[in-house]
């Protein structure tokens, strides 16, 4: 119990996307409704969100799980008490990124969004299939995501200088 | 009707084949695609990482898209979505608008202020704004024989509260809508809500095609002739990499996947090059052989 962090519960309210956390009421249905728990049993949503309400703040951040969200929104929308559960879960991310956490595949997504703008490289060979399919040219990256991940720090990340904070 | 049309990343590096066919589908419809050139990423693979960068990135998008008065079209699902939640948010907090605006000007970044921008995803561009019954008298030739199963995938549906008109996600209706006034049938199948799983893809491949798997199966095993998605991330996962989830599961399910643009191009009377559909991963060919010449000069 020493590692228990009892204000981890604001800190994912504070975060955009946990505000709605502490309206659980553990029904369960986000764990029912989710097509990862199906699969995998170490990704529960209420398990999780217990989990954050007692304060394991090291165990939710540090673990792999917390990436393994799909992002469909079946809790959010089945959700009887509004709790959001796909937004807390990108608040969770969030946090554990700020501590320093961060899934390899994502770190990898943002070196490539930050050198081309897009998660692909659409180079002259591919603008040469393009036109032969009769599909318009696309310009290569006018550097705005780069600005973007200089202004949030997330560029630190990726040159592997650590926490973003 | 125009529209500035966004492609996101995954069409353009994984799908020209649903670029090709919305585009020839558009054009046919009377919608005008204007492409504009600072279009880049949607945000959706930062929001994960940080809530600041996905706003900012989406925001950008909108911007773009307000300084030329158009409305945005988009073809992923996921773009739509994070499209749609950032200008929906910017919308009712006018201020953190404001304050992205100068952020970025800050950084060099053009903008004037034009009016707020509808974002909608080409389908239901096609079932709302078009419509139909004006489809209806546009078709060419008859897809009655063919057995469709629609795949909404998540985000074009969810979350509801971010969408204008939403569908009930538990009960969508206007992809089924769509397929059947081409002339084909539609499938009704217990996998039918269920995520395709390639949200997981980059975090675990293994985790990603158990997720897609009861879908394939069910579907091989009620002898549908194809999904029909509108969503590339859709397609990834069970165009792409349905022969590597055959394999993992030792199944063979041998089901063409395609993007919805391409069935109603077909019934346009649009010929198959242009609709991309030798592009598609799982051959179409057999399923191509079974549409009926139509009664239009292009009936090919």
């Amino acid at each position: 119990m020493r590692d228990f962090v009892p204000q981890f519960k604001h800190e994912i309210a504070a975060e955009p996307g946990g505000e709605n956390i502490k309206l659980c009421f553990a029904c369960g249905i986000c764990t029912a409704s989710c097509p990862i728990r199906e699969i995998d049993d170490r990704y529960n949503p209420r398990k999780i969100i217990r989990m954050i309400i007692l304060g394991m703040k090291d165990r939710v951040l540090r673990s792999d799980f917390i990436w393994y969200c799909s992002t469909c929104y079946a809790c959010t929308d089945r959700c009887p008490q509004g709790v959001k559960f796909t937004d807390v879960m990108t608040a969770v991310k969030n946090l554990a990124v700020k501590e320093g956490f961060i899934h390899p595949a994502f770190k990898q997504q943002i070196a490539t969004l930050g050198k081309f703008g897009r998660l692909y490289d659409i180079d002259e060979f591919d603008n040469k299939k393009r036109t032969a399919l009769g599909l318009p040219e696309v310009g290569k990256t006018k550097g705005l995501m780069r600005k973007i991940l200089e202004i949030t720090g997330l560029n630190r990340i990726v040159s592997g200088a650590g926490k973003a904070d | 009707m125009r529209f500035a049309v966004y492609s996101g990343c995954t069409v353009l590096g994984r799908a020209r084949n649903y670029e090709m066919a919305s585009r020839a589908v558009a054009r046919a419809m009377g919608i005008e695609f204007i492409d504009i050139d600072r279009f880049e990423c949607c945000g959706f693979p930062l929001k994960s990482v940080n809530h600041e960068a996905f706003m900012m990135t989406a925001a950008a998008n909108i911007f773009a898209a307000e300084m030329c008065d158009v409305d945005i079209c988009t073809l992923c699902s996921a773009c739509t979505s994070s499209l749609t939640e950032v200008n929906k948010y910017m919308e009712e907090n006018f201020n953190a608008k404001a304050r992205m605006i100068s952020t970025l000007r800050r950084q060099c970044v053009e903008y004037r202020m034009g009016r707020s921008i509808r974002v909608k995803h080409f389908v239901k561009i096609l079932h709302e704004d078009i419509g139909i019954e004006h489809i209806r008298t546009l078709v060419k030739r008859d897809l009655a024989g063919l057995r469709f199963a629609a795949h909404y995938g998540c985000h074009y549906l969810r979350p509801a509260e971010i969408y204008a008109n939403a569908e009930d996600p538990e009960h969508p209706f206007s992809l089924d809508e769509l397929i059947r006034v081409t002339g084909a049938e539609t499938i009704d199948y217990e996998q039918k809500l269920r995520c395709c799983g390639a949200g997981v893809l980059a975090i675990s491949e293994e985790l990603a095609y158990s997720i897609a798997r009861p879908k394939l199966r069910e579907l091989s095993a009620q002898k549908a002739d194809a999904i029909v998605l509108m969503c590339p991330f859709c397609s990834v996962m069970f165009d792409d990499n349905q022969r590597k989830i055959e394999q993992k599961f030792d199944e063979e399910y041998n089901m063409p996947v395609l993007y919805y643009p391409q069935v109603l191009g077909l019934a346009l009377g649009i010929d198959e090059r242009s609709l991309g559909l030798r592009m598609n991963r799982v051959p179409t060919r057999d399923l191509l052989q079974r549409i009926p010449e139509g009664e239009g000069e292009n009936g090919k």
